[in-house]
């Protein structure tokens, strides 16, 4: 697990999203177990899961519809959905229309396709933006699950995080030398 | 383990998710009909009780107004996706997104193209066009509206990330389509006069699989660089 950490305006979203692909880079390549990833396109993102600043799920479809979806654009994890809202406590929200449901709770669903995907690498912008302390000590947990399975994640975040030291590297931007 | 969708089953995922999502935004689709029902029925209201101008104009009349009504309609293809950050989500996906495109794009004309298909014979009836021409207008709508979507997709993907891109999406797209606007009425004018229309007709035809074939992955294209 990769922590990206910094100032505003240092570049921490932008180095995300040239991870992604979705932004170009200046110079330099971006290489998944040694191919580039612009090569590798589906082969590369059936193997990721990125959570942005925007929670990229739709306000007129409910929550499941929501995590369908994720699902059927990404590579389905063998997980019940129900399950899935059970753990990130949406449970009870199943058919709730997502523009109905309060800022944490449309960031949990944006979290939950992280479980409803089967994906190796998790690309994590600020993914405790809005969540309350026992929803964001949930999450680490989880990441602490995903890292046992010899998953990947990075992320920034400007919140303190409950996660084993030995598991967790810190890329410090925009510092003066 | 798990295996992931084939590109059939996504490309009519997405279809459906957002002939959902325009379901559940009625008012908002309805807009380019009711926008293209509206400028047709000013028309005689406006040039007076001169029945055989009115049949002789109608086939421009009824194109013009197709045209507009598309434009009108062709930020909602990527608009809200582009707000909500769904966009990013599409582009990331494990499909080639230029496949998903074209399920986005399906859906637009299923919402917007084709009730225009269907009130078209009514509006043709209402200026008094000859029954001989209206299979002719049918046939051009049916052909044209999609290379509408198609091209339009193209100037909107380009313009999603602006913050004012409604000028600029006019100025890009509306000369992509003075070529539809010209065969499609020349054709139905054609058959009002009792012609020949073939020559349109595969016209039309050759611009649509042209643009089936090259928009999606122009939109995708277009759309990478937006995100970005």
């Amino acid at each position: 697990m990769l922590v990206v950490e910094g100032p505003n305006g240092c570049g921490k979203t932008s180095l995300l999203r040239i991870l992604t692909g979705l932004r170009m880079a200046d110079g330099g390549e971006i290489l998944w177990r040694g191919d580039p990833i612009d090569r590798l396109a589906g082969d590369y993102y059936e193997q990721v899961t990125y959570v942005g600043h925007h929670d990229g799920v739709k306000h007129e479809l409910s929550c499941l519809e929501n995590l369908r979806l994720a699902r059927a654009m990404g590579m389905p994890s063998m997980a019940d959905l129900d399950d899935v809202l059970e753990q990130v406590n949406l449970y009870a929200y199943g058919e709730t229309e997502v523009g109905s449901l309060s800022a944490g709770q449309k960031r949990r669903l944006a979290l939950a396709r992280l479980l409803a995907t089967d994906s190796m690498l998790w690309i994590l912008d600020e993914p405790f933006t809005s969540l309350d302390k026992a929803s964001m000590s949930m999450f680490a947990s989880l990441f602490e699950q995903h890292l046992q399975r010899q998953g990947l994640i990075v992320m920034t975040s400007h919140h303190d995080i409950s996660l084993p030291a030995q598991s967790v590297q810190h890329l410090q931007l925009g510092m003066q030398s | 383990m798990s295996q992931r969708l084939s590109l059939t089953q996504a490309f009519v995922f997405l279809l459906r998710r957002d002939l959902l999502l325009a379901l559940r935004n009625r008012a908002e689709y309805a807009m380019p009909l009711l926008f293209f029902v509206l400028v047709i029925t000013l028309f005689p209201l406006a040039l007076g009780a001169l029945p055989e101008l009115l049949a002789r104009i109608a086939p421009g009349i009824i194109w013009v107004a197709a045209l507009l009504a598309a434009m009108l309609s062709l930020d909602s293809i990527f608009r809200s996706d582009f707000d909500d950050g769904s966009l990013e989500q599409i582009l990331l996906s494990a499909h080639p997104v230029a496949v998903l495109v074209l399920a986005k794009v399906s859906a637009h004309w299923l919402v917007t193209g084709l009730p225009l298909l269907i009130v078209a014979p009514l509006l043709a009836e209402m200026l008094g066009m000859p029954a001989a021409a209206q299979p002719t207008l049918l046939l051009t709508i049916l052909i044209g509206t999609p290379i509408l979507s198609l091209i339009g997709a193209i100037g909107v993907a380009l313009t999603v990330g602006l913050r004012k891109g409604g000028i600029i999406l006019s100025l890009l797209v509306l000369p992509l389509y003075v070529p539809v606007l010209i065969f499609a009425a020349s054709a139905t004018e054609n058959a009002a006069m009792g012609f020949e229309v073939s020559a349109q007709i595969y016209m039309l035809l050759a611009f649509l699989f042209l643009s089936i074939s090259l928009s999606p992955w122009a939109t995708a294209a277009a759309l990478r660089m937006s995100a970005s």
